[in-house]
Parts: C-alpha cells; sequence; structure tokens
C-alpha cells in the first residue's frame, strides 16, 4: 500500500531519465526521502535493449536493470511500482495514484516518457499487433513469435527498422511500411535512408514506402494482413513504430505550459512550482538546434537531464546543454549519431555508402551540426567536436574520407 | 566467480566477485559502483564505462578492437591502461584484476 505517505522528492517515470535523476541525486549527497512510481512492475531497466539484445533472447532480463534490485534499497530509495500518477495538485504539492492515494512531495520530478502512438484504423485492437517501449510488449510479442511467419513493420523510424533486422535475424518474413517517401525521414538525411532501405531489401526485407496502412484485417479476432489503399499484404503479427506521445496529462491538466511535451526551462523547471521534467516528455530549448524548443528521445538525453534536475535540487543549479548522441543497431551495422541533425541546409557523405563505413556531415550556415556515421567510429569521435564547437568546414573538404575530421578541429 | 579489485572516484579501493561470463562493465553496476553510466548498455557505441586496468591479469584480457580503440579516443583521460569495461569478459584468467574507474568526461 502507498497511502498517504510523503516524500521530500517523488520521482514519477522509472526509466532512464528518473532512474538518473535519483542516482544523481544521491552522488551529490542528496539525503532527503526519494520515492520513484513506476507504471511498469519492474525496477528501472533498459529500453534500448527490448529492440534488440532482448528482442534476439541474447540478454536476459536481469542484465537490462540500469542497476540490481538491491541498489535503490541500498540508497534508500523507495520504489512504488505498477502504480500511474493520475493527477498533481501543485498547490497542495501532491500527486494522486491510480489506487487512489496521494504523495506528498517537497519537489516532483516528472519523467514519465511517452506511450506509443496508437494505431486508430480498422483492426487496431486485433491480436498479433503489438508496440515496442515496455518489457510486456516484447515478451507478448516473444510469446507469439514460434507461430508467426509474416510481420509487418509498420513505421520505418529506428524502432521499426531494428525490429525488422532483428525479425530477419529469426527468419521470419519482413515488410516494412513507411507512409513518408523514404525511412528514417524525421531524423537522418536522405543517404542515411538509401542506405537502411538497401541494406534491409538486401536482408530480405519488402520496404514499401509512400503507404500508408488503412486497416488491419483479421480473422477470429487475430490479425490476417493489413491493407493500403486496394493493396493487401498478409501479416500474422503486426509492430507499429509510428513514434510515442509525451505521457503528461495530469501536468497539463494541474496548469503546467505544453505543447507536444511539458515546457522547461534550462534547468529542467516547468511552469509550476517545485514540478521539473526530463527526459521524452520535457521541451526545452536546446542549444544544438539552435535553442529551438523540442523533445529528444535518446538515453543520452534522459540521462544527461536527469543529472542536470539533480543538480538544482541539491543546490548546484547548472543549465542542460549535453551534446546529444545516439546510436542505432541492424544486421552488422552500428550507426551512431552526435548532434542534431534538424535544420540542416547542407550535408556531405564521407566515403562510398557500404559496410565498410561512411558517414553524413550535416551543416547549417556553413558549421557543422551533426553527423550519422555508420560503422564508422573515429568520424563520430573527431567530428564531436567539430558540432560542439560549431566548426565551419568547407564542404569539399569534408568530402574527403581520407582527410580524419581531426584535421579540422579548431586550434586551441 | 572472478575476483576483481575495483578504486572508485574517490580512491577508495573493494574487493568485488563477478559471474563469470558477465562484462566488467557489468560487473561494476552490479557491484555498486553507481559512476559507472555505461549508457549504451555495453554495445561499445559510447564510452561511459572507461576504466584503467592494472595487475598481471590484464596482460590476459580481450584484445582491444579497433571500435574500441576509437571510442576511447573521445575520453580526454584515455591511458596506455584505458579500456571500455563493457569489451571485457568475467573469467578465471583475469581474476585478480585490478580496476580503477577513470574520471567523468564532461
Amino acid at each position: 500500500m502507498t497511502r498517504d505517505l510523503a516524500f521530500d522528492v517523488v520521482v514519477v517515470g522509472a526509466g532512464h531519465a528518473g532512474a538518473q535523476s535519483v542516482i544523481a541525486l544521491r552522488q551529490a549527497g542528496f539525503a532527503g526521502t526519494i520515492a520513484i512510481v513506476g507504471d511498469e512492475p519492474e525496477p528501472p531497466y533498459e529500453r534500448p535493449p527490448l529492440s534488440k539484445d532482448y528482442f534476439l533472447g541474447e540478454k536476459t532480463f536481469d542484465r537490462l536493470l540500469i542497476r540490481p534490485a538491491s541498489f535503490w534499497e541500498d540508497r534508500q530509495v523507495t520504489l512504488i511500482l505498477g502504480r500511474t500518477v493520475l493527477a498533481v495538485d501543485p498547490d497542495g504539492r501532491t500527486a494522486r495514484l491510480d489506487d487512489d492515494s496521494r504523495l506528498a512531495y517537497g519537489d516532483l520530478i516528472w519523467a514519465a516518457g511517452g506511450a506509443p502512438r496508437r494505431l486508430t484504423c480498422d483492426g487496431h485492437d486485433l491480436k498479433g499487433v503489438h508496440y515496442v517501449r515496455t518489457r510486456a510488449d516484447v515478451d507478448a510479442m516473444l510469446d507469439e513469435m514460434d507461430a508467426v511467419e509474416q510481420v509487418a513493420v509498420i513505421g520505418g523510424g529506428y524502432i521499426g527498422l531494428e525490429a525488422a533486422s532483428g525479425l530477419r535475424k529469426l527468419g521470419k518474413s519482413v515488410t516494412i511500411f513507411e507512409a513518408a517517401d523514404r525511412l528514417l525521414s524525421r531524423v537522418a538525411g536522405p543517404p542515411i535512408s538509401d542506405f537502411y532501405a538497401c541494406v534491409h531489401r538486401d536482408h530480405g526485407v519488402d520496404v514499401r514506402t509512400r503507404l500508408v496502412i488503412d486497416g488491419l484485417v483479421g480473422e477470429n479476432g487475430r490479425v490476417t494482413a493489413v491493407r493500403a489503399g486496394d493493396e493487401v499484404f498478409a501479416a500474422d503479427m503486426v509492430i507499429v513504430g509510428i513514434g510515442i506521445v509525451p505521457a503528461i496529462a495530469p501536468l497539463v491538466a494541474a496548469g503546467a505550459r505544453a505543447d507536444n511535451g511539458v515546457w522547461v526551462d534550462a534547468f529542467c523547471a516547468t511552469s509550476l512550482p517545485h514540478v521539473y521534467a526530463v527526459g521524452d516528455c520535457a521541451a526545452h530549448e536546446n542549444v544544438f538546434a539552435g535553442g529551438q524548443r523540442l523533445r529528444v528521445e535518446s538515453v543520452q538525453n534522459a540521462n544527461d537531464m536527469g543529472s542536470v534536475v539533480a543538480a538544482a535540487l541539491t543546490g548546484a543549479p547548472r543549465p542542460y546543454g549535453a551534446t546529444p548522441w545516439f546510436w542505432s543497431n541492424q544486421y552488422d551495422l552500428r550507426l551512431q549519431t552526435v548532434g542534431l541533425s534538424l535544420g540542416h541546409d547542407a550535408l556531405v557523405v564521407r566515403g562510398a555508402p557500404d559496410v565498410s563505413g561512411f558517414s553524413v556531415v550535416y551543416l547549417k550556415e556553413g558549421r557543422v551540426i551533426a553527423l550519422d556515421c555508420v560503422n564508422a567510429v573515429k568520424d563520430y569521435v573527431q567530428g564531436r567536436k567539430l558540432v560542439e564547437q560549431g566548426v565551419s568546414v568547407p564542404i569539399l573538404s569534408l568530402a574527403d574520407a581520407d582527410t580524419p575530421l581531426k584535421a579540422f578541429w579548431p586550434t586551441d | 566467480m572472478v575476483g576483481l579489485v575495483v578504486t572508485n572516484r574517490r580512491g577508495e579501493e573493494r574487493a568485488i566477485d563477478a559471474a563469470e561470463g558477465l562484462s566488467v562493465m557489468e560487473a561494476l553496476r552490479t557491484g555498486g559502483f553507481d559512476e559507472i553510466e555505461a549508457l549504451c548498455g555495453g554495445s561499445c557505441a559510447c564510452a561511459t564505462c572507461h576504466i584503467y586496468v592494472d595487475g598481471d591479469a590484464s596482460a590476459a584480457l580481450d584484445p582491444m578492437s579497433d571500435d574500441e580503440n576509437d571510442l576511447l579516443d573521445a575520453s580526454s583521460h584515455r591511458t596506455a591502461r584505458s579500456r571500455l569495461s563493457c569489451q571485457l569478459t568475467c573469467a578465471a584468467k583475469v581474476a585478480g584484476l585490478r580496476i580503477t574507474l577513470a574520471p567523468e568526461d564532461q
């Protein structure tokens, strides 16, 4: 029972952002009482392996735990799991849970992330339709996997592509459906999209772009096909990866300023007193996007915001300005991204796009703002400094893959 | 179990027993060394599990891949003893390995 307890800090959300907020609070010597409320039954665990190693059975769940279960007890952190916060009262400084209990807080850290965006078309509620956000999601998928032959992956973003890669490894027949004219259209430039479309096709995936799924077809309550216009594609499983919807309803209802995420300042404070927000759900002005307000869905962002909020709450505030980075593993390819390519006005491909390694450098007004590096760790490491310092490099020089990127580092 | 001797960022030394087959990163995380971030979960995609290795057992460690070598270059604290702990496996041959957590990179 969690009836009417009080904590100095209540963290809502037991993902990467919530976990790191608490780890960093204790590292900074914060001695107050802390509770983490998580809507899943598990203590904080890593989500990226859900579409990679865990999906393939290469890692057991206990190896995904961000910290061993005993850690939280050792650090005197109360885990309230399997519970959802339904309402926040910023005047009374309480959070109401779905068992009707109330938690009083000194400060609230909202780290609730997001829920997968759901299909709403005909047949969306058929059995065999899956999302990839939680362990339970993936376990439900794996339970059915033996009987599955043909999978429709809806959404050609990183989640969908990683799932497709895993499914091929499991020997399933896979079709990817993407509504835009190319894969990864929201997050990467055309050379990366084209390359990954080729790679997936080489691995036997049917990649369909500019195709909107209008409905799912079922028999006896279970999906058997997906429909796009006049075309019908057989599928005995559907995996949907079409983004997330930030989980911020209780904060919005409490009057927090929000628009595609709850707005936070550079110290992760929301417009409500004593309420902070971190991770996927926090819309912040990102210095790596020219100060544009946005949400970043990544482990890096979740983790570094967690550290920022802990610093703010322990009397050593420092603004959020961490370098964005990201990775995606598919087949034998490791993509590593540094910076945010959003808003680039030019791009340069270094090296021939194949598995031996290449990278794409994104520029805005002549300055390097991001890189996508495929099996090209050197470019990733050396390009980071170009992004962090916004270095201007002539495009023709960048295109010469034989010149290491550190040749363009500014001389301090 | 494989015995490791670990020095944290405050200079405190502690011996831990790690299950064979785990990565050294996982052993550190399980052993309560919360300075180890290991953000990519051990897929050799970041450099947030950087350690220094020492002692006779360090000669028996798995060799360094090009990717690990390149990633370590991202750290301003790299030395000849630097490794990414996610790339090292706890095995009998590395029993007694001495590990020091590298300083945090900003």
